[in-house]
């Protein structure tokens, strides 16, 4: 499925208001300088060593979730999410408490969480030597679950809490599906706009690296890289893999009309965006990023441009994504966001959307082309550029 | 209608029209239409003593769940894969679109939300070799063995749909989506959309659900979510009525063939029926609870009638969301007198509303899925199926809910609400076929 550039200009999808949070801090300069190569990547390798994690920089909850009794019916996946929701709003304008607010559409990608690890780890304790273990089971989990923490893991949620604590009513979906959702909420969103199907939406994911139970999943499948840090590129040739980190991005997409006519300006415009899902085999990834390209990247120029790779570091894909950037366009600079603040599954496309949204902005690239290659499956690739006369 | 128009078709708002052609469903009342509509207009219940896992020390034990499916066991991924492939292989074998293992559209289905279950941590606990003490770090050690990859796959949340997709060969990138309990309409309005924008001229929506297992009982069972007439398994959920206490888990799943009318009619496919209209909202009032004054699901039902291009006189059955828990049924008894009005009274009998959760339970994610395959009987059948176990009418919700006993009825424009957990509110209006 792709998405080229709306037909009308009043359709055109324009980026007005960003939000980010990583391990490199909160908001536009703490990413740019990454960009820049001006900041090196923060990786915690004791906590849950020997697996390193990209730990999301401290932040003042309150902030962006003003009340105590919210935070606390949240997980910090849900927080991290909530807190940069709440910047990208701010952002394009739309104050608080606004009947704009209300008004906006969200397309979230998330995943889900948490566990409560202290009372898992107790019925693991206890359950081999219990006299039934079911009994068991369910006695412990009827009392020693909080009941609220069913609503810090269920999938929605996420959503459900941008709206409570940020008043965006309007409506809301909620993909699931790893890297591959954080592509799809934003492709189906700029379709909807483009088609006219809806005139302003909220869209972004979070990812909470520090977890246990997260690492646990991509453990099981061989997928965590456990040495020193090293760039994504370079780790396919020592076995792949990838450096879980945590984040956030969410974004404002709005038809230029509808921006126009409020007094918005566009940081960027999303000029088109692709997806696919292609058996993998050898060459696979290879063939689906050229293929995506031809969809929604060949608007781009080249000089003055650069590409956002959300390359994963996992062998076999990673070199492929790269062989095709190098033939596609060889000499234009190629940014692993693995490498700036590692692999935030659902959040990192529209983590590398919002990195290239203020690069962009900043006038420091004309064009960005953001890529993703999830760790098992799903390729997407979107064309962000500059807006007509600066916005 | 009787001809096929060189132009297109549109509906009142200029739009492709998107007509189902397939449509497929399992419940605990048995697999497929035929066995579901016979069970439904009967007034039966699927609700059952739950068998598939120990209820010692639960204060619920009674569910819907799918038990005789082949295989089925209480995991999540796995169930809600098996329910996905018998609901959307009814669908597209109706629809006759295709050919196997190739359907031309996209996929939009719902999914219960993943995550690893408590015996794959008790196996990898056990693996680790410790007996005391045991935390996720030795469970991570045991994980690091490679001994139990697959069940990297198995939990991640896109895995149920990469394997619907290959095995019936949908298009592009399939889409793992999420409303909570209104996931299933959701899947479908997302499939309209994506027609109606010419994206795709058909779309396979779902909405599946296997995942009653302890530990998600007991979830909502400590949200105080659930019945707890355990000793009257059929009886149990009873929505609309005064002593209502909760809903019943169920499983299931159901799935529709959309396609664009005019696709549809070229290739001689029978039309079904017309989704013709969607409404959504959201709520910024609570995670679990609604608005009180059923403001979001008031405009969401205002928004799926106007969708499609009617007014709220046009409305002649309500497929409730009626999950027979206390603040549900009010909720959705005060929006739909909001909307409709006067005709809601029972004494008039002029909009009859009625919850197939009755019997089904609530099928959660798949819900909004396969009540609207249940819509869409309600109208090919012309016969509106039950609110059972209504013995003691609410007098606070007025409302005629088809007690106890099936009925026939012309019935040519359904809505079909489905709210859910974190302000989730989605409406469908289902049509018969224009020419019909």
């Amino acid at each position: 499925m792709a998405n080229g550039p709306a037909s009308g200009n009043d359709r055109d999808v324009w980026i007005t208001g960003i939000g980010l949070v990583s391990s490199l801090g909160e908001g536009r300069s703490a990413h740019l300088a990454a960009l820049d190569g001006d900041s090196t990547a923060q990786v915690d390798t004791d906590t849950f060593a020997p697996y390193p994690v990209h730990p999301a920089v401290p932040l003042d909850w309150s902030k962006q979730i003003p009340k105590k009794a919210d935070q606390r019916q949240m997980e910090n996946w849900q927080k991290l999410g909530v807190y940069a929701a709440g910047l990208a709003l701010e952002d394009a304008g739309l104050a608080r408490d606004s009947e704009l607010r209300r008004t906006v559409q969200m397309i979230v990608a998330a995943g889900g969480g948490e566990r409560d690890y202290a009372v898992d780890g107790q019925i693991l304790s206890g359950i081999g030597k219990a006299e039934n273990a079911e009994a068991f089971l369910n006695e412990r989990l009827m009392s020693d679950l909080r009941p609220t923490l069913f609503l810090a893991q269920l999938s929605n949620l996420l959503a459900g809490n941008i709206a409570i604590v940020q008043g965006v009513t309007g409506a809301s979906r909620t993909f699931m599906g790893e890297e591959q959702a954080g592509v799809d909420a934003v492709r189906i969103a700029h379709a909807r706009i483009a088609a006219g199907q809806g005139d302003i939406f909220l869209v972004g994911g979070s990812y909470n690296a520090e977890r246990p139970d997260a690492l646990l999943i991509y453990e099981l499948g061989g997928y965590l890289w456990k040495e020193h840090f090293a760039s994504v590129w370079d780790r396919p040739g020592e076995g792949g893999g990838f450096i879980l980190g945590s984040g956030a991005a969410f974004l404002v997409f709005e038809a230029r009309a509808h921006a126009e006519a409020r007094g918005a300006k566009a940081l960027a415009v999303l000029r088109g965006v692709s997806s696919d899902h292609t058996r993998r085999h050898p060459g696979s990834v290879g063939v689906s990023v050229e293929k995506l390209w031809e969809q929604s990247g060949k608007a781009f120029r080249g000089i003055g441009g650069a590409v956002l790779s959300g390359a994963t570091g996992v062998a076999g894909v990673t070199e492929e994504e790269r062989g095709s950037l190098t033939k596609l366009v060889p000499g234009i600079p190629v940014h692993a966001t693995g490498d700036m603040f590692g692999h935030t599954l659902e959040a990192q496309f529209p983590l590398g959307l919002a990195l290239a949204t203020a690069a962009v902005e900043a006038g420091r690239l004309h064009q960005a082309v953001v890529t993703s290659v999830g760790h098992k499956r799903g390729e997407g690739l979107a064309l962000v550029e500059a807006a007509p006369n600066g916005g | 209608m009787t001809s096929v128009p060189s132009s297109s078709t549109r509906d009142a708002l200029g739009r492709p029209l998107v007509a189902v052609t397939g449509a497929g469903v399992v419940t605990s009342l048995g697999q497929g239409k035929a066995d579901n509509w016979s069970a439904l207009t009967q007034g039966r219940s699927g609700v059952h003593r739950i068998t598939r896992f120990s209820t010692d020390n639960l204060r619920t034990t009674i569910a819907a769940t799918v038990d005789y499916v082949e295989g089925a066991v209480s995991s999540a991924p796995f169930l809600s894969e098996k329910l996905a492939v018998l609901a959307a292989g009814e669908a597209i074998a109706q629809s006759g679109i295709g050919t196997p293992g190739d359907f031309p559209g996209a996929l939009f289905i719902a999914v219960p939300p993943v995550e690893m279950e408590w015996p794959q941590r008790i196996a990898l606990a056990r693996a680790s070799g410790r007996t005391d003490d045991i935390t996720y770090a030795d469970l991570l050690r045991a994980a690091g063995s490679g001994a139990f990859s697959a069940w990297h796959d198995l939990f991640l949340f896109g895995t149920v749909a990469e394997h619907i997709a290959e095995r019936f060969g949908t298009r592009g990138s399939p889409i793992s989506l999420s409303t909570a309990c209104s996931s299933g309409a959701t899947a479908i309005q997302l499939g309209v959309e994506a027609i109606r924008r010419g994206e795709t001229q058909a779309a396979l929506a779902i909405g599946t659900d296997g995942s009653v297992h302890a530990e998600a009982l007991i979830r909502f069972s400590l949200l105080s979510a659930l019945s707890t007439h355990n000793d009257d398994p059929a009886g149990a959920s009873r929505p609309f009525s005064k002593n209502r206490d909760g809903f019943v888990m169920g499983e299931g799943a159901g799935a529709f063939v959309l396609e664009d009318y005019d696709a549809a009619r070229a290739r001689g496919a029978t039309i079904l029926g017309i989704v013709a209209g969607c409404g959504e909202r959201g709520d910024g009032f609570h995670r679990t609870r609604t608005s009180p004054d059923g403001g979001p699901a008031i405009a969401a039902i205002r928004e799926a009638v106007s969708d499609a291009g009617l007014t709220p006189d046009d409305i002649d059955y309500i497929n409730a969301h009626g999950t027979s828990t206390p603040e549900n049924d009010k909720m959705e008894s005060l929006a739909c007198l909001a909307v409709f009005g006067e005709r809601m009274n029972a004494a008039s009998g002029s909009l009859p509303i009625s919850s197939n959760k009755s019997m089904i339970g609530h099928t959660l994610t798949a819900a909004g899925a396969v009540e609207a395959v249940f819509s869409l009987l309600t109208i090919l059948n012309g016969r509106l199926p039950p609110t059972i176990n209504y013995e003691l009418p609410d007098p606070a919700i007025g409302l005629d809910v088809v007690p106890n006993t099936a009925r026939d009825a012309t019935v040519s424009r359904v809505l079909s609400n489905s709210f859910g957990f974190g302000g989730q509110n989605t409406c469908l209006v289902i049509t018969a076929e224009p020419g019909a």
